[in-house]
């Protein structure tokens, strides 16, 4: 096809979107339904994804030294913690470190337990090589002189990720029962309103379009139409998003998850939602004036 | 050439509306086609462009052959005919100048010639000042008009006018046929289904009269109503 053919079946799509009034809006709102449900449950799976994969990936035990240990006495179970099986790495973090963290997740009115008020222990960070190996691992620390406590982050994030898992499951069913109803919905709205354009492209024929010549400001139309249903849902997950992030960092920054920063994660977000709308106003065209290019 | 042998079009629902006709219509010839109401006019022609596939017979339009022409050939031989119909079928979402653009469009016709000739025929029909109406903005004799410009843009070969001046005053009939006539000295083929008596008589060319589906009457320069 010319390169001015296909701009002139660009210029006559729009045309034709802007000219069909209110049957263009209620194909747009559609995809906009649909689109911002997609939108907000595509966003929250890759996060419980993103999330359940930190909650496994976590191979630490947090060893709390007990606060009357001498240097000496620290360097030896260091030693003694590096010597057990599955251990990879040892590093040392001072209670202040501890507190600081503590502070920058929570907020500054920690302050006020710094120096001696300090009820924190010090600890020793022992990264296993797997995350199973974390359990082995923190009860024979748990045995070791001068430890108060050993914890594993599964421990507390057994919970979590036994609830991410469910959240998971059905966070995907929904959004796979969701895209069945956005299909059919956009669909049935393309459908009506090429089914009132029957004689249209009936009329075309007969004045010598071909098929391909008639299809195509159809099918960009389903996309433009895709395309603008895509903008509303972008604009409330990317605030939406960015408002959840804020908060959910500001709740969640000590435990040391995280959801997926706001870029680029929105940035493929937005893309998808387009490429989504896109494919689904273009495909629902074509497949709805199928039955009408028939001999 | 145009050929029809045993041609017979039986409808759906049992109406044979067309039986066994047998004709053929030379290149640059003027033909009306006459007969009462539901005689099978628009039938006929609208066979010759493959509206309608004749029940058995066969059809033949210059280097189309309609029994072994593929589907995707049907534009093509479309192209090849100008169609004015006997309902307008103009395309309600676009303006008079965009209909009879859009016929060039589909040829892939450079831009600036397309604005050159729709200007042109639509200034022989008298249209020039309402390019930008919607045919919901027009008479039923204006949306005529600008079905006689759609046909005649693309200087087919053969033009086919189902009524061409059912809807329009005796003045205007005229200047219509006047263009069909002038189209038709350039060599076009002009098949033209009427029942304006009047046309028929003043400018006589071959007359083919249907009655009750049959060719009753194959002759050149007949006039119409000494049979009746
Ligand atoms: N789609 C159809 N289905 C069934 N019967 C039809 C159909 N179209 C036309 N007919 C019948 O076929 C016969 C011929 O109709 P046709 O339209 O060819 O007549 P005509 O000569 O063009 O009439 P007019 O001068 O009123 O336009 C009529 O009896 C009509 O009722
Ligand atoms: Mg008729």
């Amino acid at each position: 096809m010319k390169s001015k053919v296909f701009f002139r079946h660009v210029k006559d799509s729009l045309r034709s979107l802007r000219r069909n009034g209110w049957m263009s809006v209620a194909a747009v709102s559609a995809v906009t339904v649909t689109l911002l449900l997609v939108g907000i449950f595509m966003a929250l799976i890759f996060n419980l994804h993103h999330i359940s994969q930190q909650v496994e990936n976590d191979v630490q035990v947090r060893v709390y030294i007990d606060k009357k240990t001498t240097v000496k006495q620290r360097d030896e179970l260091k030693n003694k913690l590096k010597k057990l099986d599955h251990v990879n790495k040892v590093t040392y973090r001072s209670r202040q470190q501890e507190l600081d963290t503590i502070i920058g997740g929570y907020g500054s009115q920690w302050r006020m337990f710094s120096g001696d008020q300090n009820p924190l222990s010090d600890v020793y960070m022992v990264k296993t090589t797997s995350p199973k190996a974390t359990i082995t691992v923190s009860k024979e620390a748990q045995k070791l002189d001068h430890v108060v406590d050993a914890s594993y982050g599964g421990r507390t994030a057994k919970k979590l990720f036994n609830s991410v898992d469910l959240a998971q499951k059905w966070g995907l069913g929904f959004t796979i029962l969701l895209l069945f109803v956005a299909v059919f919905l956009i669909n049935n709205t393309i459908r009506i309103t090429i089914l009132s354009r029957s004689d249209e492209i009936r009329i075309m024929r007969l004045v010598g379009a071909t098929n391909s010549y008639i299809r195509w400001p159809f099918l960009l139309e389903g996309a433009w139409t895709g395309l603008f249903g895509a903008i509303l849902p972008i604009i409330v997950v990317d605030v939406g998003y960015a408002v959840v992030y804020h908060s959910f960092s500001m709740a969640n920054g000590a435990s040391g998850y995280s959801l997926y920063a706001n870029m680029p994660f929105l940035f493929w977000l937005d893309l998808m939602l387009a490429g989504i709308g896109i494919v689904i106003g273009a495909l629902g065209s074509v497949i709805s004036m199928r039955r009408f290019l028939k001999f | 050439m145009i050929q029809m042998e045993n041609v017979t079009k039986q409808y759906a629902n049992g109406v044979t509306a067309i039986k066994d006709v047998n004709l053929e219509i030379q290149d640059g010839e003027f033909v009306y086609v006459i007969g009462p109401s539901g005689a099978g006019k628009s039938t006929l022609v609208k066979m010759l462009y493959h509206e309608l596939m004749p029940t058995s017979g066969t059809i033949k339009i210059d280097s189309f052959d309609f029994s072994t022409m593929k589907p995707a050939e049907v534009p093509f031989l479309r192209r090849h005919i100008g169609i004015v119909f006997q309902d307008f079928k103009l395309l309600p979402r676009l303006t008079v100048y965009e209909n009879v653009a859009y016929a060039m469009q589909v040829i892939e016709a450079p831009d600036a010639e397309i604005k050159d000739r729709v200007l042109e025929v639509l200034g022989l029909v008298g249209l020039e000042q309402k390019l930008r109406r919607f045919p919901d903005e027009l008479s039923g004799g204006e949306q005529q008009r600008v079905s006689v410009a759609r046909a005649i843009v693309n200087k087919p070969k053969v033009l086919i006018a189902d009524e061409p001046t059912g809807n329009l005053d005796p003045q205007t009939s005229d200047e219509i046929v006047d263009i069909l006539e002038r189209i038709n000295a350039n060599s076009t083929t002009v098949i033209m289904a009427t029942h304006n008596k009047d046309i028929v008589n003043e400018r006589q060319h071959r007359l083919l009269e249907i009655a009750g589906g049959r060719l009753v009457r194959d002759e050149e320069g007949g006039t119409y109503g000494n049979e009746e």
